[in-house]
């Protein structure tokens, strides 16, 4: 589906070129999930938003089904760390903003949303604004809106990090759930080892800056039943973490 | 509805504060030219349907014109010189050579060159706070969180709907906050200018009273130009609260 060749990404910091993300070559295969773990500052965000055609690459080329990716696509959403809510929508006006940039009619947005927002139990905060709600809320919200828009490819970028440890697993049920219902690919950006595991059919593990793929740990169990509380899963958690430990020097 | 009471009953003694204050520093005084608060009200309740009224239209119809016109020019600039960090590091600059520049001393020149009417007067003030604004509102712009306008680009936002959606939503507040502060810029201002008028404003009638020693209707004057700054700023509260709901929630 998405497909990075020799890409790699640096800035300039004053006079300075700061390498963030070095000779990475990785497939995206439809319908699978992956999760990208690496030490802080590995460019792990970088590299999302290099996927969602934010950032040009400063080498190499990414492809969306054979076609070089130079701008954000229609079939791909971007989930942030800090949910990316504007604070001057309420939370309608925020989750029909994609379908709205899209010249989606009202009727067909308002059909789309009210189903979307039931899925997401957030159809009593539709007229409330993001400062009124919970991080868990907002990032439904962000979910909603994301989802609105039918992607095939879910981005996501530390989506639960600023979130309680109980929210936290609740919203990583209900991002597994989505994505299976939806039929997505997606990719997650974490720094925890339990969420990779939990979230990531597949496992890459980024080195220390400038970030390059590692490690990429296939993970079959990922998604069944009861996951969390099986050996499998912290087995899977304990290689990851030795792997981490071994590359993030 | 009990925080709006509340809020009228904090207004009520915040003026019955004033007034007492008022009436003290009269009493101590002991000078015509400062008479108790409730003698200057009746009289100002007799002048204003004779004369004052008209005065009072004419000086808030060029305050409203200056400040729309400073508004118009320099918030488009502004936002815009925020969002390109290049052509910002060439504006700045000038803008920080000719801000502490005090304008008002060019006053005989855009009397000589404008004449002395209203154009002259509405020159004056948008000269001055047209850089109050744009300096503002500059700032504002450049504080949009980057995940703000980053999460709206991946949902496929032209540059164009990024000002709609994001920069102009997001710098509401502030454009207030530099709307309120040239208003009472351009009050004073005009207050000075209409000193030189030959016939017409507030400034002109508070001096013309002065210079005849009738502080009577002098201090009808100063009442006039008091309330007038109150009611501006009163409609532009009100136009915040329309505009900006998601502050006051």
């Amino acid at each position: 589906m998405l497909t990075l060749n020799n890409v790699s990404l640096a800035y300039t910091n004053g006079r300075a070129s700061v390498k963030a993300l070095a000779d990475i070559n990785f497939q995206i295969e439809r319908g699978k999930s992956y999760a990208i773990i690496g030490p802080s500052g590995c460019g792990k965000t970088s590299l999302i938003f290099l996927m969602m055609g934010l950032l040009p690459p400063t080498t190499g080329e990414i492809l969306l089904d054979g076609e070089p990716l130079l701008k954000p696509h229609k079939d791909t959403a971007l989930i942030l760390q800090e949910y990316g809510l504007l604070p001057w929508k309420t939370v309608w006006e925020n989750a029909a903003l994609g379908l709205k940039l899209r010249k989606v009619a009202e009727e067909e947005i308002n059909r789309i949303l009210e189903r979307v927002f039931e899925e997401l139990e957030l159809t009593e905060c539709i007229d409330r604004y993001p400062s009124q709600l919970s991080g868990g809320q907002k990032q439904r919200v962000a979910l909603a809106r994301a989802l609105s828009l039918k992607p095939k490819l879910l981005l996501m970028d530390e989506p639960l990090s600023a979130l309680d440890a109980l929210t936290r697993e609740n919203l990583q049920e209900v991002i597994l759930k989505l994505i299976k219902r939806y039929q997505m690919t997606s990719v997650l950006v974490t720094h925890s080892i339990e969420e990779a595991v939990y979230l990531g059919q597949k496992i890459v593990i980024l080195s220390a800056r400038p970030g390059r793929i590692c490690a990429q740990i296939d993970n079959p169990e990922q998604g069944t039943d009861g996951y969390r509380k099986k050996t499998s899963y912290h087995e899977k958690c304990s290689e990851v973490r030795s792997l981490l430990e071994v590359y993030s020097q | 509805m009990n925080s709006n009471m509340n809020k009228t009953l904090t207004y009520i003694a915040a003026a019955l504060f004033l007034f007492v204050l008022w009436d003290i520093l009269a009493l101590i005084l002991h000078n015509p030219a400062l008479p108790r608060p409730i003698p200057a009200i009746i009289a100002f309740f007799q002048i204003f349907p004779q004369s004052l009224w008209r005065h009072f239209l004419i000086s808030t119809y060029r305050v409203l014109v200056s400040l729309f016109i400073g508004l118009a020019i320099a918030v488009p600039l502004g936002l815009y010189l925020g969002r390109e960090p290049k052509l910002d590091k060439w504006v700045s600059p000038q803008l920080y050579l000719t801000y502490p520049v005090p304008k008002i001393a060019l006053l005989p020149v855009i009397f000589a060159v404008f004449k002395i009417g209203d154009l002259s007067k509405i020159i004056l003030i948008v000269l001055i706070i047209f850089f109050q604004i744009i300096v503002t509102v500059r700032d504002a712009a450049q504080n949009i969180p980057a995940n703000s306008v980053l999460s709206v680009l991946s949902l496929g936002a032209t540059p164009k709907e990024i000002y709609r959606h994001v920069i102009i939503p997001g710098c509401l507040p502030e454009i207030f906050t530099a709307a309120r502060i040239s208003l009472g810029t351009a009050i004073s201002i005009l207050f000075f200018a209409e000193s030189f008028a030959p016939f017409d404003g507030l400034g002109y009638f508070i001096f013309e009273a002065w210079s005849r020693v009738n502080y009577p209707e002098m201090f009808a004057g100063i009442i006039a130009i008091s309330l007038q700054g109150f009611i501006l700023f009163l409609i532009l509260d009100f136009m915040q609260r329309r505009f900006c709901p998601w502050l006051y929630t």
